[in-house]
């Protein structure tokens, strides 16, 4: 048989060649490599038809930086050819986790979910051996679970812009002293919102006159409320004004997309009970979000609950009544629009909006529908800025190649405002505008914030 | 294993960046698209030049190393798999496009060109390169010429071999070569140009490509019919032929195909149906639409149950597309695919559309047959599991039937995918043992060390024992059908 004496082939050589640095197959690590999902890596094909579509495949030319790479990659670890060990780690988190390439796969496989068991694997293997860093325990464990530790962090945000610290450490050079991404990114933060604003939100709105058409609990998000405050703010007046009730609910997290994407099976496990349990209680009929990434996550929450049949059901209803606010707002009745707005508008798209969810054209036509907008599309709109949850951190340089190839397309639009429809991708556009020399000419924001400067 | 020396040397050449040979960075390049083959090469090597290439295959000749060239690595028959290891030599870099030449009507290019980025460059100035493999977005015009790829246009425009007019490569003794050129008509010599297409890499490296170019049709229309039973459909596709009219297209879909292109991009096919040709025409507007006339006249003569014009240019690219993803939709059926394309004379589609499906229930297995039906290019594609042994078996068996079945009927052992490994052992069924013989002589004048792409095309040692009642000549012939494991 040809197939048996050419597989034999290349465990010889695997073994040969890679066998110094294999590790030892305990029970710990076949119990971590059954993690992964056999028939879904066999159903890869290696067509490549994911190669064009994938970001960092197009920056370096290199396969091990392709989707197709990643889970041949991956198979090679599951059937223990390959090591977990650096240089496995660091193609997995070459990967922005876009998904562009599942939206290019005519096989169907579920990349996303894929890479983010291969760096649970990678995770549990450093737990194991005591080497995961502390920085990266402090982020996962200690802060996003925590809502009022991200409060107080958005409240030293807030203390350090009124008190002019942000602009006199840029002018003293003093911002040197932090990492150079979180120095760069940090110029793209806007105003946050004080404490006295966001303690005095109001947690119920309604419409003025009608009955509600709906009533909707609000996914506030972690960075969106502590970075974005005022996007959230923004999104419930457009939601009011298309006649729906919002309730800020309270007992929610994170949504636990950023642990899911770095490996953090179980936190993200927690995070998503806890906020089933929240949202279950608050009586809504929509649990509504305004981030592309954590919509997809939170749109997955079934299949976080493999082996869990009782939170699996109710993931599952709690999925159902999950919506990305433009998909809710193309099912209601058309916003009506009090100014008109005489501007060149383009959009990017959120790759967990469009790859994740499948939402491409309701952006599209919210923003054809605000008066005196002139809508033009951005060439490779749907192709990844660079941003993906904290890789412009993790993988800044990777992710600036990105971002300046983004804003060649985005410049050639000649667009005043740069739209986008995720938090991240936000954050990585206003700096992208501020790199490309276009501040003053260019505007980046949510798509609810130029929503709601027309109502 | 390279030795240290001849690493450093190679090293020096490209750089560092260019040389990979770390674990995952060798894994990545042991497998192509073809499903079954795997094996590591020794180190992967991207140069950023002809020189560069030239100083790498100079070591690589002086020290006896294997040299695998590779595109975006798309092929189906294992062609870029480095069975014997040795350096997979990426020409992915090579990518310029250098001229379109808008008064001779070529386009010159470096072979790492995606063959889409040159469709969308010569269109851009109305001109036309036609040939369109199914995996045309991400394949390379290098990995295009190595293979002689073909596409859905073959019948009425040919594939690969007819655009190419010249051609730079790289002997594997480190000489730069130029043959052919712009010229239309040149009979100096040996066709060393065409006899580089579809050489899978075993004679030299190409590193610059002269193909000519078609004006841009203006206009075109696609068409679909669907039919209750398969021979109406292939004899549609005799009488359109024998009714002097040639399509840019005519490609089949049968039933099995059908339901998982429509479980994949949701277009509404008829599921009820056996079989569904889409048929494209191009050309002038009025020619386009009297040759569609007449084509759905035929359809219906032939008892299409629906023939459907498409009514904007969004229905048909929608239509292209499914029959696009068919090969790639199939796979989401079983955890493996394969993919075969055996091709028969048009005349004979029906007959060997009829054999593939009593071999596939012969052997008990799972094949769906979708191709192009115009020029009797047909893909009889298999959904198996690679782990399951016994059910391999019975694949390879019923597949080895399906290529007898084939040369009976006068066809051949592959239609466009190439030999490579996969057919290796099945190619002198069709060259014969002579035929054999000479390509040997000439990879030997090449090629004297065998560096190049070694343990493709000639299969190493094969034994055959299996009698062939006719072949395309019409004689009885003799042949062993053993195979050495």
């Amino acid at each position: 048989m040809r197939a048996d004496t050419n597989m034999k082939q290349t465990q010889n050589i695997m073994t040969e060649k890679s066998g110094k640095q294999s590790m030892q197959p305990g029970c710990d690590t076949m119990s971590l490599l059954g993690k992964f999902d056999m028939d879904e890596i066999m159903n890869c094909m290696q067509c490549g038809f994911c190669l064009p579509a994938c970001p960092t495949y197009r920056q370096t030319g290199k396969e091990s930086a392709s989707p197709r790479g990643r889970i041949a990659l991956m198979k090679g670890v599951a059937e223990q050819k390959l090591p977990v060990e650096a240089e496995f780690e660091h193609n997995m988190y070459l990967c922005l986790g876009c998904r562009a390439c599942e939206t290019a796969c005519p096989a169907g496989v579920p990349y996303g979910s894929l890479v983010e068991t291969a760096r649970e694997v990678v995770e549990s293997t450093k737990k194991q051996s005591g080497s995961q860093s502390f920085l990266r325990k402090l982020i996962f464990e200690k802060v996003f679970p925590h809502p009022s530790r991200l409060h107080a962090l958005g409240t030293i945000l807030w203390g350090a812009q009124a008190a002019g610290l942000q602009r006199l450490a840029l002018k003293t050079g003093l911002i040197n002293i932090l990492p150079r991404p979180l120095a760069e990114m940090q110029q793209a933060v806007g105003r946050v919102a004080s404490p006295w604003e966001r303690r005095k939100r109001e947690r119920v709105m309604k419409p003025e006159t009608a009955q509600p058409i709906a009533r909707i609990g609000l996914f506030t998000g972690c960075i969106m409320d502590v970075m974005f405050y005022e996007i959230n703010q923004a999104t419930a007046r457009v939601l009011v004004k298309a006649g729906c009730e919002v309730v800020f609910v309270d007992n929610q997290v994170c949504c636990g997309a950023l642990h899911a994407h770095a490996g953090e099976k179980e936190g993200a496990v927690e995070l998503a009970k806890r906020n089933i349990e929240a949202f279950e209680q608050a009586g809504v009929d929509y649990v509504v979000n305004n981030a592309g990434g954590c919509g997809a996550a939170l749109k997955e929450y079934h299949h976080w609950f493999h082996d869990d049949p009782v939170w699996k059901e109710r993931a599952m209803s709690f999925v159902a009544a999950v919506r990305d606010v433009n998909e809710l707002l193309a099912e209601l009745p058309e916003l009506t629009f009090a100014k008109s707005l005489p501007i060149r508008v383009t959009y990017q798209d959120s790759c967990h909006l469009a790859h994740g969810q499948g939402i491409r054209n309701q952006p599209r036509q919210l923003l054809r529908s605000i008066p005196g907008v002139e809508y033009v599309e951005l060439h490779n709109a749907d192709s990844c800025c660079g941003s993906a949850g904290i890789y412009n951190i993790t993988n800044y340089e990777m992710s600036m190649q990105i971002l300046d190839q983004k804003m060649q397309d985005v410049e050639e639009t000649k667009a005043n405002v740069i739209v986008t429809s995720n938090p991240g991708c936000l954050l990585q556009m206003k700096h992208g505008v501020n790199r490309a020399g276009l501040a003053g000419r260019m505007e980046a924001l949510h798509i609810m914030e130029l929503l709601d400067r027309a109502l | 294993m390279l030795s240290k020396e001849v690493r450093k040397q190679l090293i020096s050449v490209v750089g560092e960046k260019w040389f990979l040979d770390s674990p995952n960075e060798l894994y990545v390049y042991s497998y192509d698209a073809t499903p079954l083959y795997q094996a590591m090469p020794d180190a992967v090597v991207i140069p950023g030049s002809v020189e560069e290439l030239s100083a790498v295959l100079c070591i690589a000749n002086e020290q006896r190393i294997n040299i695998v060239p590779r595109g975006s690595g798309t092929n189906l028959c294992g062609g870029t798999v480095p069975l014997e290891g040795g350096i997979v030599l990426n020409i992915n870099r090579l990518n310029k496009i250098k001229e379109i030449d808008q008064e001779n009507l070529t386009a010159t290019f470096g072979p790492g060109v995606i063959t889409a980025d040159l469709h969308k460059a010569v269109e851009a100035v109305g001109l036309f390169y036609p040939p369109d493999p199914g995996s045309m977005r991400i394949s390379t015009m290098g990995g295009n010429v190595a293979e002689c790829a073909g596409g859905m246009r073959g019948l009425k425009y040919g594939v690969t071999k007819d655009y190419i007019i010249g051609l730079e490569m790289v002997l594997p003794s480190g000489e730069v070569l130029k043959v052919g050129g712009k010229n239309a008509k040149d009979v100096a010599g040996y066709d060393l140009t065409k006899l580089l297409v579809g050489s899978e890499g075993t004679l030299a490296v190409v590193t610059e490509i002269t193909a000519k170019l078609l004006p841009l049709p203006e206009a075109k229309q696609t068409m679909v019919a669907y039919y209750r039973s398969l021979t109406d459909a292939a004899r549609t596709v005799q009488r359109v032929i024998a009714d002097r009219i040639i399509p840019a297209t005519m490609e089949f879909l049968d039933n099995g195909t059908m339901r998982v292109v429509e479980d994949f991009a949701r277009i509404g096919l008829p599921l009820d149906m056996e079989a569904m040709l889409l048929i494209e025409q191009d050309g002038t507007e009025a020619q386009v639409e009297r040759d569609m006339a007449r084509i759905a006249e035929i359809c219906r003569q032939e008892r299409a149950a629906e023939v459907r014009m498409a009514q904007t240019s969004a229905e048909a690219a929608g239509l292209m597309a499914a029959r696009r993803s068919a090969l790639s939709a199939l796979a989401r059926m079983r955890p493996t695919t394969i993919l075969e394309d055996a091709t028969v004379p048009r005349s004979r589609l029906a007959e060997m559309v009829e054999q593939v499906n009593r071999i596939a229930k012969k052997y008990n297995v799972h094949i769906c047959t979708f191709g192009h039906a115009g020029d009797g290019n047909l893909h009889p594609t298999c959904m198996t599991d690679e782990r399951d042994k016994e059910e391999i078996h019975r694949v390879e068996q019923a597949f080895e039937e399906i290529f007898l079945a084939a040369l009976k009927l006068g066809g051949t052992i592959t239609g466009e995918h190439g030999v490579g490994v996969a057919k290796a052992k099945y190619l002198d069924l069709k060259v014969g043992t002579a035929g054999v013989e000479l390509m040997k002589r000439i990879k030997q004048a090449f090629d004297p060390n065998g560096i190049m792409n070694p343990g493709k095309m000639f299969a190493k040692d094969t034994r055959r024992r299996v009698v062939v009642k006719s072949c395309a000549c019409g004689h009885e012939h003799e042949a062993n059908t053993e195979h050495h494991d």
